[in-house]
């Protein structure tokens, strides 16, 4: 009994899923939106370590470092951003987003 | 044997956890399992043979990414309770088009051949004697250097867009300024007066 590609795959299907019921799901609370997004993007990792390792080929896992760094960067932005609207709002609820002007 | 059981033990810790970064109530327990998460998929990686990728997981995930979302967590300060959570209204949509997806990249990638044991992980197996830090290094300073250079410009940038975003100057807190200090002139916030003396007596 050996680990298979699909076994991988199949864990990184299960988890992309997940992160995009997160992202309906949630739509109250901007937090945890971005924690479903942390989530596809590890899936993605996933799907990218796992290739690599079957083909013998150490470029996914570059790539994986490379989606590593935009996630990191993507969360400060989206952190950095709720900060500031939430000083000037108080809330941070998706459904009234669609109110601010500009 | 021993490999097959430590993959199913993670991939069912980063299932169960991730749906319940989703589904719990309080935004610190989402951390948290995010946290729990992002530990085991580091296991995972290990398994595949990337134990680079597996430590820099841990310590840029749950290291950087998750104790930014623990600090805006707590310096926000909202009521989770009063967030009124309309479960009801999102849930079927959510699950319907999660059902959908799961369904089509289920679909996309069913063939029997995947898990079969020509397609097994071949990551353990070591073929060079170099190790895997070795190998990501030499790919990444070389045939990889501008994406690497791109990578690190696109983290700055991310650093200014959050300094820029979140500072502010607030009027009742004072502040040093250096120049202003160092350009004061002598003559004019040095007054000399001339003091008449009187003798006691």
């Amino acid at each position: 009994m050996v680990i298979e590609l699909g076994h991988y795959l199949v864990l990184a299907s299960m988890l992309f899923t997940i992160g995009v019921i997160g992202v309906f799901l949630n739509r109250e609370n901007v937090i945890i939106i971005l924690m479903s997004l942390e989530l596809i993007l590890l899936s993605i990792s996933i799907n990218l370590v796992a290739f690599s390792s079957f083909l013998n080929d150490s470029s996914g896992q570059i790539f994986s470092l490379f989606i590593l760094t935009v996630a990191a960067g993507e969360a400060a932005i989206g952190l950095a951003i709720l900060v500031v609207y939430f000083r000037n709002v108080g809330n941070i609820e998706v459904d009234q987003i669609n109110k601010m002007s500009g | 044997m021993f490999p097959v059981l430590l993959f199913y033990i993670f991939s069912l810790a980063i299932i169960a956890s991730a749906l319940m970064v989703i589904f719990s109530k309080q935004p610190i327990n989402s951390v948290l399992f995010l946290i729990f998460s992002f530990i085991n998929a580091a296991g995972i990686f290990l398994l595949a043979g990337a134990e680079f990728l597996a430590l820099i997981m841990v310590i840029v995930y749950v290291g950087a990414v998750a104790v930014l979302f623990l600090f805006v967590i707590m310096m926000l300060d909202f009521n989770p309770d009063t967030i009124k959570k309309e479960v009801g209204k999102h849930l079927y949509v959510g699950l319907f088009i999660g059902f959908i997806l799961f369904l089509e990249i289920i679909l996309m990638m069913y063939s029997p051949e995947l898990f079969s044991y020509e397609y097994q992980i071949v990551g353990n197996t070591v073929k060079t004697s170099l190790t895997n830090t070795e190998i990501l290094g030499n790919l990444i300073y070389t045939e990889y250097f501008l994406q690497f250079q791109i990578s690190g410009f696109i983290l700055l940038v991310a650093m200014i867009g959050a300094i820029v975003l979140t500072l502010r100057h607030r009027d009742y807190v004072r502040r040093q300024i250096v120049s202003d200090q160092v350009a004061r002139d002598p003559k004019l916030s040095i007054e000399l007066v001339d003091i008449k003396l009187k003798i006691r007596k």
